[in-house]
C-alpha cells in the first residue's frame, strides 16, 4: 500500500452546503478514509493550513482579506487545488452583492440603516475581516487545478471527482458533472 | 397544399442529405437529426442571426457561418463540431455568463435554461473572463409575469415573438453595445403597458429565467419555446394539432431544442 | 419648371466676375480653421479692406480647407497675374496687416507667412479636394467655374449608362471607405438589377476617431459629392438618392443641403436632369451619432427609421437594400472621384497611384507630427514621404514609433515598414487597412498597449450590441488591455487577450466587431516586448 494522499478542504465565503454535500457521500466517506488523510478541514480542528498537501478541496467564493490570505496559502501548500461548488467557481451567491458596488455602502445598509438602535459596522480586526471591494471566483485569486461545480455538488459528482483525481483519470468530457446550479 | 421544393444537395459533418432550396443550415440540419446548438434562433421567428452559437464551417469560407442565416447551397460541406468551433462556441457561452448576473443556483430556470444547457454541452467548467456584475433592477411591475434582466442574454426572442407573433411590439432594445438592454413599452415599467395582451408568448419563447410567471421559485419555471413553431404552423395549415399545452413539462422541453 | 442651367455661361460669368478684382483674398472658413478662430478674421479681412477703401479691388471670400490645420487660421492672398501668399495663424492683427500689405502699407510678420513650396503641399495630388480652399462652398457659380457639374452634363448628353460604369470600371477606382471594393463592380451589380425602384447613397457617417476626410469635401465642396451621386444614379438606373451625414457634421449638412437646393433650382437635380429623361432626386439623412451606422446594412436601417443594427449578408444591398430596393452605398471620397473620372477619362484616373490601388488617397494627418492637417496623395506613395517629407517628421527631436492607418479597425505600422508602398494591399500585407483615411503617427513615448487600449474602448462604445462576441468580447478585451496597461496583469492574460481577438474577429456579424481586435493583434505583432514587460513588472509587483 502506498502512501496516503493528503487531503484539505477549505471553506471560504460559502454556506457550507459543498462540505455538508461532501458528507452526504455517507459509506464512500470510509473507502475515502482507506485512501487520504485529512491534514485540514472545517470538519476537523486543525488550526494551521498545513505543508505538504496533495489535493485542496476549497469551497466558497473570495469575499475577504482572510479568503485571500488563505487562498494563497492553500495555493503555496498544495499540488492539487479544486475549485468545489460553484461560489468558488463563479461567486454564485457570495458575489451577489457586487452589482451593488462599494461593500461599505452595504454595510451601512445593513448594520447600521435598518436596525432599530445602535446600529455599528462590525470591524473588530482582524477577528471580523475587511470585505474585498468584489466577490471573487477562486481562480482570478490562484490558480486552480480542477473545477467541481454545483450549488451544491451532488455528492455522487464530488465522488467521481475526488476518485478521477486520485486515480488520475479524471475524465475531460465531464457532461452533466459540470452543471452549474 | 405544400408547395413543392427544390432539393439541395449537401454534406453535414460527412453525412449527405437533401436540404430544401431556400431553407438555412440549421432548418436543414434539424429536419435530419444534426444537433447544432443555437440560442436567439427560434423556429416560427425571423432570424437575428446574433448569438453566434450556431456558427458551422462551410467549405472555402474562411470566417464561421451562423448556420440559423446561411442558406444551403448545392454541394456545400459544413462542419458542425471541430475543435476550433466548439473552442469559439464555449468562449461565447463564456461571456455571456460574465455579461450578466447568472446566478444558477437560486434562477427560477435552474435545470430548465438553455443558456446553462448549452455550457454543459461546450464543457464550460467555469468562466475565464472577469464577471461584470451590472446593476439591473428587476421589473415585477406586471401583475403576472417578471422581467428580470440580469439574467437577459438580449437574444431578442421576446421582441421578435411579440412583434410578429402577437403583434403587440411590447418589447425592443434600447440602448447600443454592453448598455443594450431591452425595454418594455418605449422604457415604461412592463405593468404600465397599455399594449401588452398578457398572452405570455414572451415568457414562453425565453431561453434563460429572465422572464417568468410571478411566483416562480427555484428551478420553477419552465419555457415552452416549441410554442411558437407550432402556433405559426397552425395559423399556417388551419389546424390546431397536435394541442398546444402550456406550460410544457421539463422532459419535453429536453426534447428537439438541445 | 426653371430652364437648365447653362453651365459655360455660369462658368464664364463667375469669372469674368472674380477677374474685376485685382486681388483677392481666401480665408479658410472650414471647421479646424474655425475652431481656431477664423470666424473673427474673415470678418476683420472684410471690415478692414473697407475701412482702407479698397472695396473695389480687393474681394475677401471664406472657402473650404486649406491642409495645414494645425497652423490655422489659414488665408491665401492672390493677385491676378497668378502672385499668390499663404498665411498661417491669422488672427486679428494678422488679418489687419495683411490688408495693410496688400495696400501697399507695411507688411505681414515673417512667422506668419507659409511657404507653399514645402513637401507638404508640393507631394499632393488634388483630385478629391482640387476645389477645396478654392471655391465659395456656398455658391453654385463659385464651383461651377470650377468645373462642377461638367461630368454629369458629359455623361447625361454624350454617355450611355453603360458607357459610364465601364469607365469606372476602367478606372479602378476602388472604395474609399475603407474595404476597397471595385467601384465599377459595385456600379454593375446594381445596373444589372432589375427593380421600379433603385437607391444611391452616400456615406458620410465617417467615424474614425481623428479623421475629417469627408467631412471636408462635403464641407468644402458639396457640389462634388451630389455630381458624383447624381452620375452613380444615372449609370445604374437609380432615381432617388441619400446624402447620410452623421449628427456631428452641422455645417455638412447645411452646405448639402443649400447646394442641392441651389442645385434643382438649377435644373441639374429633379425633374429632367439638364434638361434630359433623367431623373434624380437626393435627400441629406442625418445619423445620430452611431459609428455603426458607417457599417451599411446599419446605414440602410437608420435611414429607414428603424435602430442602426447591422444585418447578415446576403442578401447585399444591390439585391435587396433600401425599403427593400436594390441600392448601392459609396462612401463620400468615393463618389468625389467619379466627376473627375468621367470628364478626364479613366486612363487619366488609372494613370496615377498603382495598377492595383489607382487614384489618390486623402488622409488626415494627426498625432506626433510637426505639420498635421489634410493632404491628398497618389496611391503608392511611401509612408516615409507622408510622415517624414510632407508631414515634417515628429516634432521635439523624438523619434518615430509607428504609424497607425485604419483608426479602430487598421493597424499600427513600425518604423522598419516605413518605405512601404501606401496602397491596399501592402497595408493589408502589414495587418494594417487603408481605412477611410485616418493616418496616427505615434513617437517613441508611446505605449502601444495604450494604443490598443484606446481603440477598443472606442469600438466597445460603439458597437450596437446585437451580436454577443462584439457586444460582450469587446468589453472583455477592453478589461483585458486595461488591467494589463495598468500593470494588474495576470499570467494567462496575454494568451487569453489573442484567443479572445481570433473568437471576436472570427464569429462577430459585421465589420465593426470583425475588425475591432485589429489593433491589438497588431500591436501585439509588432511591440509584443511591451505587453510582456508590462506583465512582468506586475507580476514582480
Amino acid at each position: 500500500m502506498t502512501e496516503k494522499t493528503r487531503l484539505a478542504t477549505v471553506w471560504l465565503g460559502g454556506c457550507s452546503g459543498c462540505h455538508m454535500s461532501f458528507l452526504d457521500m455517507d459509506e464512500f466517506l470510509f473507502d475515502l478514509a482507506d485512501r487520504v488523510d485529512v491534514v485540514y478541514s472545517p470538519l476537523a480542528d486543525i488550526k494551521e493550513f498545513p505543508d505538504g498537501v496533495d489535493l485542496t478541496l476549497v469551497e466558497g467564493a473570495v469575499a475577504n482579506d482572510d479568503n485571500l490570505e488563505l487562498a494563497r496559502l492553500l495555493r503555496a501548500r498544495s499540488t492539487t487545488v479544486v475549485s468545489f461548488g460553484d461560489c468558488a467557481v463563479t461567486g454564485n451567491v457570495t458575489a451577489m452583492r457586487n452589482p451593488l458596488g462599494d461593500p461599505q455602502a452595504i454595510l451601512r445598509r445593513v448594520y447600521v440603516d435598518k436596525v432599530d438602535r445602535d446600529g455599528a459596522i462590525p470591524d473588530d480586526r482582524p477577528v471580523v475581516p475587511a470585505l474585498l471591494p468584489r466577490v471573487l471566483p477562486l481562480h482570478q485569486v490562484i490558480d486552480v487545478d480542477v473545477y467541481l461545480p454545483g450549488c451544491p455538488p451532488p455528492a455522487a459528482r464530488i465522488r467521481d471527482a475526488v476518485v478521477g483525481i486520485l486515480d488520475g483519470t479524471l475524465p475531460r468530457e465531464r457532461g452533466e458533472g459540470i452543471r452549474f446550479g | 397544399m405544400p408547395e413543392v421544393r427544390r432539393s439541395i444537395a449537401i454534406t453535414i459533418d460527412d453525412t449527405e442529405i437533401d436540404a430544401y432550396e431556400g431553407e438555412s443550415i440549421l432548418q436543414a440540419a434539424r429536419r435530419f437529426g444534426i444537433k447544432i446548438p443555437s440560442m436567439c434562433y427560434l423556429e416560427g421567428l425571423s432570424v437575428w442571426g446574433a448569438c453566434r452559437i450556431c456558427v458551422v464551417e462551410v467549405a472555402g469560407q474562411h470566417q464561421p457561418r451562423p448556420a440559423c442565416a446561411t442558406l444551403v447551397v448545392e454541394d456545400m460541406e459544413v462542419r458542425t463540431n471541430t475543435a476550433r468551433l466548439q473552442s469559439h462556441r464555449r468562449t461565447i457561452l463564456e461571456l455571456l455568463f460574465a455579461e450578466g448576473n447568472h446566478v444558477c443556483a437560486v434562477c427560477v430556470s435552474n435545470g430548465n435554461c438553455e443558456l446553462q444547457d448549452r455550457a454543459v454541452e461546450a464543457g464550460m467548467d467555469h468562466v475565464r473572463f472577469d464577471y461584470r456584475n451590472p446593476l439591473r433592477p428587476v421589473d415585477a411591475t406586471h401583475p403576472k409575469y417578471v422581467f428580470d434582466p440580469n439574467r437577459c442574454i438580449v437574444c431578442t426572442r421576446c421582441v421578435r415573438v411579440c412583434d410578429e407573433i402577437e403583434g403587440a411590439h411590447v418589447w425592443d432594445v434600447a440602448s447600443r453595445g454592453h448598455q443594450a438592454h431591452l425595454v418594455t413599452e418605449l422604457g415604461q415599467p412592463w405593468g404600465r403597458s397599455s399594449s401588452c395582451t398578457w398572452c405570455g408568448k414572451c415568457v414562453a419563447s425565453c431561453p434563460t429565467g429572465a422572464l417568468f410567471y410571478q411566483g416562480s421559485a427555484v428551478g420553477e419555471s419552465v419555457h415552452a419555446p416549441d410554442l411558437v413553431a407550432r402556433l405559426v404552423a397552425a395559423r399556417r395549415d388551419h389546424e390546431w394539432f397536435p394541442p398546444v399545452e402550456s406550460p410544457t413539462s421539463p422532459n419535453e422541453q429536453n426534447g428537439d431544442d438541445r | 419648371m426653371a430652364t437648365p442651367i447653362d453651365l459655360h455661361e455660369v462658368a464664364e460669368r463667375e469669372l469674368e466676375d472674380q477677374a474685376r478684382y485685382p486681388w483677392r483674398i481666401k480665408a479658410c472658413g472650414s471647421t479646424a480653421c474655425q475652431s481656431a478662430g477664423a470666424g473673427a478674421s474673415i470678418s476683420t479681412l472684410e471690415s478692414e479692406v473697407v475701412a482702407v477703401g479698397l472695396s473695389d479691388s480687393v474681394r475677401v471670400m471664406s472657402t473650404g480647407c486649406m491642409g495645414l490645420c494645425s497652423r490655422g487660421p489659414l488665408v491665401r492672398v492672390l493677385r491676378r497675374g497668378g502672385e499668390e501668399t499663404m498665411y498661417q495663424s491669422v488672427d486679428r492683427d494678422v488679418a489687419v496687416d495683411i490688408v495693410g500689405a496688400v495696400a501697399g502699407r507695411g507688411e505681414v510678420a515673417d512667422a506668419n507667412r507659409i511657404d507653399r513650396h514645402i513637401p507638404f503641399f508640393t507631394r499632393q495630388h488634388r483630385v478629391v479636394l482640387a476645389n477645396a480652399g478654392i471655391i465659395d462652398p456656398d455658391r453654385l457659380a463659385s464651383a461651377v467655374a470650377h468645373g462642377a457639374y461638367s461630368a454629369l452634363e458629359k455623361a447625361i448628353t454624350t454617355m450611355t449608362p453603360d458607357q459610364v460604369v465601364e469607365a469606372i470600371k476602367a478606372s479602378g477606382l476602388r472604395g474609399r471607405g475603407g474595404a476597397g471594393y471595385p467601384v465599377g463592380a459595385k456600379w454593375s451589380l446594381l445596373a444589372g438589377a432589375s427593380s421600379d425602384q433603385k437607391y444611391v447613397i452616400a456615406n458620410g457617417d465617417e467615424g474614425d476617431p481623428g479623421a475629417y476626410m469627408d467631412r471636408t469635401v462635403m464641407e468644402d465642396d458639396p457640389h462634388r459629392v451630389i455630381e458624383g451621386l447624381a452620375i452613380a444614379a444615372y449609370a445604374t438606373g437609380a432615381t432617388r438618392g441619400y446624402i447620410y451625414v452623421r449628427a456631428e457634421y452641422p455645417k455638412a449638412v447645411e452646405r448639402l443641403d443649400r447646394a442641392i437646393r441651389a442645385a434643382r433650382r438649377s435644373r441639374l437635380l429633379g425633374r429632367k436632369v439638364l434638361g434630359s429623361d433623367f431623373d434624380f432626386e437626393v435627400q441629406v439623412r442625418i445619423g445620430a451619432g452611431a459609428f455603426v451606422c458607417g457599417e451599411e446594412t446599419a446605414l440602410i436601417a437608420s435611414i429607414e427609421g428603424r435602430r442602426g443594427n447591422p444585418r447578415l449578408r446576403p442578401p447585399y444591398p444591390t439585391e435587396s437594400g433600401l425599403f427593400g430596393m436594390p441600392s448601392m452605398i459609396n462612401n463620400v471620397e468615393t463618389l468625389a472621384n467619379i466627376p473627375a473620372i468621367v470628364s478626364k477619362g479613366a486612363n487619366w484616373f488609372s494613370s496615377i497611384g498603382t495598377d492595383r490601388s489607382t487614384g489618390t488617397k486623402v488622409f488626415a494627418l494627426a498625432g506626433d507630427l510637426t505639420n498635421t492637417g489634410l493632404i491628398e496623395v497618389p496611391m503608392g506613395i511611401s509612408l516615409r514621404e507622408i510622415v517624414e517629407d510632407m508631414g515634417g517628421g515628429v516634432p521635439d527631436g523624438k523619434v518615430f514609433k509607428a504609424a497607425q492607418t485604419g483608426g479602430p479597425s487598421g493597424g499600427c505600422i513600425p518604423t522598419q515598414f516605413m518605405d512601404t508602398s501606401v496602397d491596399y494591399e501592402s497595408l493589408r500585407e502589414l495587418g494594417s487597412i487603408m481605412g477611410s483615411g485616418g493616418l496616427i503617427v505615434m513617437d517613441e513615448d508611446t505605449s502601444m498597449p495604450e494604443v490598443a487600449r484606446f481603440f477598443m474602448e472606442f469600438c466597445m462604445d460603439e458597437s450596437c450590441g446585437k451580436c454577443v462576441p462584439c457586444r460582450a468580447g469587446t468589453v472583455q478585451l477592453h478589461g483585458l488591455l486595461d488591467r494589463i496597461c495598468s500593470g494588474e496583469g495576470r499570467p494567462g492574460d496575454l494568451g487569453l487577450l489573442e484567443e479572445l481577438c481570433t473568437v471576436v474577429r472570427e464569429t462577430s456579424l459585421c465589420g465593426l466587431g470583425q475588425s475591432a481586435p485589429n489593433p491589438v493583434v497588431s500591436t501585439l505583432h509588432y511591440f509584443r516586448d511591451e505587453y510582456e514587460s508590462l506583465l512582468q513588472e506586475a507580476a514582480h509587483a
